[in-house]
């Protein structure tokens, strides 16, 4: 059995077939037997591009490469991603575990033993017939890295493994990553944006530059620390706009509540943060607040500065119309993605007013408006699906801008972002606060509560979650 | 979240002792006599003795039987009633014929039924790879996606409160409503394929389908209650023929 793997890539480049431009450039990388590197950079650096390369799955047909790039001593590689449940195969634990030594052909005597050892490594809590679909995320990331160690690979890659995961969740990928490699059995690259949380475990830190090259960072390196936007001062109550009075909710076959009764008041001018674990109703708790979904226990009910103009001012915000509601509570999801509507960047910006009842030069107007505030003003053709993760962030924000909502309901704005759109985002989110504007922000980042948040909202532990 | 499509290990029942390529061969051998057979008399015999599975598939209370059996009734009913409606003309008695095929319809889908909730699907592909030699990179490739299934669901009602969010609703405009489904249905699917090529991704970075003569950790196994419980398909199949014959109901028919 071969021991761990070094890396050695020496001017090496990629450049993907459907593409002009190079991915990844002048790329000089050492990594040594059992040595673990951080991969750092801003977006579009190439990193994930090397981590494939590095992976065999860039093969020749998918693009050109120049330079050298040689992994020897390995025994095999294994990679985990983001998505956890874009790795997961099987319906439970063991039996995915066993999926890597099922394809290379392991004899079914040494596969469980390989995969109780793996299971054993990544510390998973549970036993081989565990249903991955009751896993937490953290969890599931877990069994997915046992599934990559199970093979006894000499080089392990990890493509952002905590980037979708909340702070406990990350912990727990972490822990394992530490505890299964602790005897250096395998080379570890991670590529991450969260450089602070990797930094102690790691030996050595490079960074990739988005326009080619690379540079190592000296022992002792820290990260420039994030600049953050001055804190207006805090304002006085104003009128409250939305109220939730014992707002739960439980869906619709389940016997235990998403969201246990909750009161929250958002009153005009002032920022609201909801704080707590996964799986306490963060995300259902601001759909009520946002008046997507009406609660199945308590009310949530608007005050008289929002209702003013409805037909029907007595109903509650979930039975509004939808261009009733656009232009009193703006919405944003954690993925952008589901809230496209339209081919052009200046389309989706017009969409909201147009649908309000704005005419077609105001709601032009308001595009333009955004599209320059936003920096958006280059892209205003470009395909809201092809822009990268930070410019949808920005470009979703814009979207429930554009209608001038008095309240402002967003659901992890900046989660998985890089440092720059994590800075752009809390810039943004801090001119919004104006205008007595009611601001909801789901957030798991203590530093995001700090730099914006009047009020927290920390909710408990999970609902029947024994 | 409890979603009622979550797929995993079907709970084990009696009747997933028998190994899912043995129950298959079993279908296929019912499947063919009763396509040949008309007359009410032989899928009658062949229905008794699937109804007497029942209970060693779980399926226990007369609630669960109807819950899990209501859109095959419904069909059989609706093939019973086209029957007599319709095939008046065709001599003998328009009623006798609909039951005839009312109970066929019933005793061909069942074993599928059977085998749907008695078998978890991982047994299935194992079983299929094993023995029929069926590919593995499409049995364990559906497996895969049918683990995504439930996160479709969820996905689903996401973009539909997305788009509310976004002003748009369809009001009480029937083809709005249409429309609007239309749209959040492509965007779903859009997500779906993006989901599915980084899941391949992930299943090739395993080295599956790398070319190599694939193990498998499970294993299935054919047992001497597997070779029994095909014998009696053969049998319940061959007593109901004969007395079909020998009650002078039984007819050929070809595939109708």
């Amino acid at each position: 059995m071969a021991g761990p793997a070094a890396v050695r890539l020496t001017g090496w480049g990629f450049r993907y077939a459907t593409r002009k431009a190079w991915a990844a450039r002048d790329v000089d990388l050492r990594v040594g037997p059992g040595e673990r590197v951080l991969l750092t950079g801003a977006s579009g650096a190439g990193k994930s591009t090397l981590l494939r390369a590095l992976g065999g799955l860039l093969p020749l047909e998918t693009g050109d490469a120049e330079g050298e790039l040689t992994v020897t001593g390995s025994s095999g590689t294994g990679i985990v991603f983001q998505d956890p449940d874009a790795q997961l195969v099987m319906s439970r634990a063991g039996d995915d575990v066993a999926f890597g030594l099922e394809n290379t052909g392991t004899p079914p005597a040494q596969i469980w033993p390989a995969v109780d050892a793996a299971l054993a490594a990544v510390g998973f809590p549970y036993g081989r017939d565990r249903p991955t679909a009751a896993l937490s995320g953290g969890q599931k990331q877990r069994l997915v890295l046992a599934g990559a160690l199970a093979g006894g690979p000499g080089l392990l890659l990890l493509d952002e493994p905590t980037a979708q995961l909340d702070p406990p969740g990350g912990d727990l990928v972490r822990q394992a990553v530490v505890s299964a490699l602790a005897d250096r059995r395998a080379t570890l690259v991670v590529v991450d944006h969260d450089v602070a949380a990797w930094l102690p475990l790691v030996d050595r830190v490079v960074e990739l530059l988005p326009g080619g090259g690379t540079v190592e960072h000296p022992p002792g390196w820290r990260p420039v620390p994030l600049r953050l936007p001055v804190r207006r001062p805090a304002r006085a109550d104003g009128p409250p706009l939305v109220t939730a009075v014992a707002a739960g909710f439980t869906h619709r076959g389940s016997t235990s509540p998403a969201l246990a009764p909750v009161d929250v008041v958002l009153p005009a001018g002032r920022t609201l943060a909801v704080t707590g674990p996964n799986g306490t109703g963060k995300s259902t708790l601001a759909l009520l607040l946002a008046g997507l979904r009406a609660p199945t226990t308590g009310r949530v009910v608007a005050g008289p500065a929002l209702t003013a103009g409805l037909r029907r001012p007595d109903r509650e915000p979930a039975r509004w119309r939808a261009a009733e509601l656009v232009t009193r509570i703006g919405t944003v999801f954690q993925d952008p993605e589901h809230q496209f509507l339209t081919g052009r960047v200046r389309d989706e910006l017009s969409l909201g007013p147009l649908r309000a009842g704005s005419g077609d030069a105001d709601a032009r107007r308001r595009a333009e408006e955004l599209m320059d505030r936003l920096g958006l003003a280059a892209l205003a053709e470009a395909n809201p699906f092809t822009l990268s993760g930070g410019q949808q962030r920005r470009l979703s924000v814009a979207t429930a801008l554009a209608t001038r909502p008095s309240v402002l309901v967003l659901d992890e704005p900046t989660f998985g972002q890089d440092r720059e759109t994590w800075a752009e985002l809390v810039a943004l989110l801090a001119e919004q606060q104006d205008d007595d504007r009611a601001l909801c922000l789901v957030t798991h980042d203590p530093v995001v509560v700090a730099a914006l948040a009047d009020d927290e909202l920390a909710l408990g532990a999970p609902v029947g979650a024994r | 979240m409890s979603a009622p499509l979550t797929l995993g290990a079907a709970r084990p029942v009696r009747l997933s002792a028998v190994n899912p390529v043995a129950q298959l061969t079993a279908i296929v051998v019912v499947t063919v006599v009763l396509l040949v057979s008309g007359g009410l008399v032989t899928p009658l015999l062949v229905l008794a003795a699937e109804l007497t599975l029942l209970p060693a598939a779980g399926l226990t209370s007369p609630a669960d039987v109807l819950r899990r059996t209501w859109p095959l009734l419904l069909s059989a009913a609706s093939v019973a009633w086209v029957n007599v409606a319709f095939g008046a003309g065709t001599g003998g008695d328009p009623w006798l014929g609909g039951l005839a095929l009312a109970v066929r319809v019933v005793a061909l889908a069942l074993p599928g039924l059977l085998l749907a909730v008695s078998t978890d699907p991982v047994r299935l592909a194992d079983a299929l790879t094993v023995h029929w030699r069926v590919s593995t990179r499409f049995a364990y490739g559906a497996l895969a996606a049918l683990r995504l299934v439930p996160l479709l669901a969820a996905e689903f009602e996401t973009i539909r409160l997305a788009r509310r969010a976004r002003g748009v609703d369809a009001g009480r405009n029937p083809v709005a409503a249409v429309r609007l489904a239309a749209g959040t249905g492509f965007t779903l699917l859009v997500g779906a394929v993006r989901r599915g090529s980084r899941l391949a991704t992930a299943m090739d970075a395993r080295g599956f389908g790398s070319g190599l003569a694939r193990s498998n950790a499970r294993g299935s196994r054919l047992r001497a209650a597997d070779a029994w419980f095909v014998a009696a398909s053969v049998a319940v199949c061959t007593v109901a023929l004969t007395v079909g014959v020998l009650t002078g109901s039984w007819h050929v028919v070809f595939a109708g």
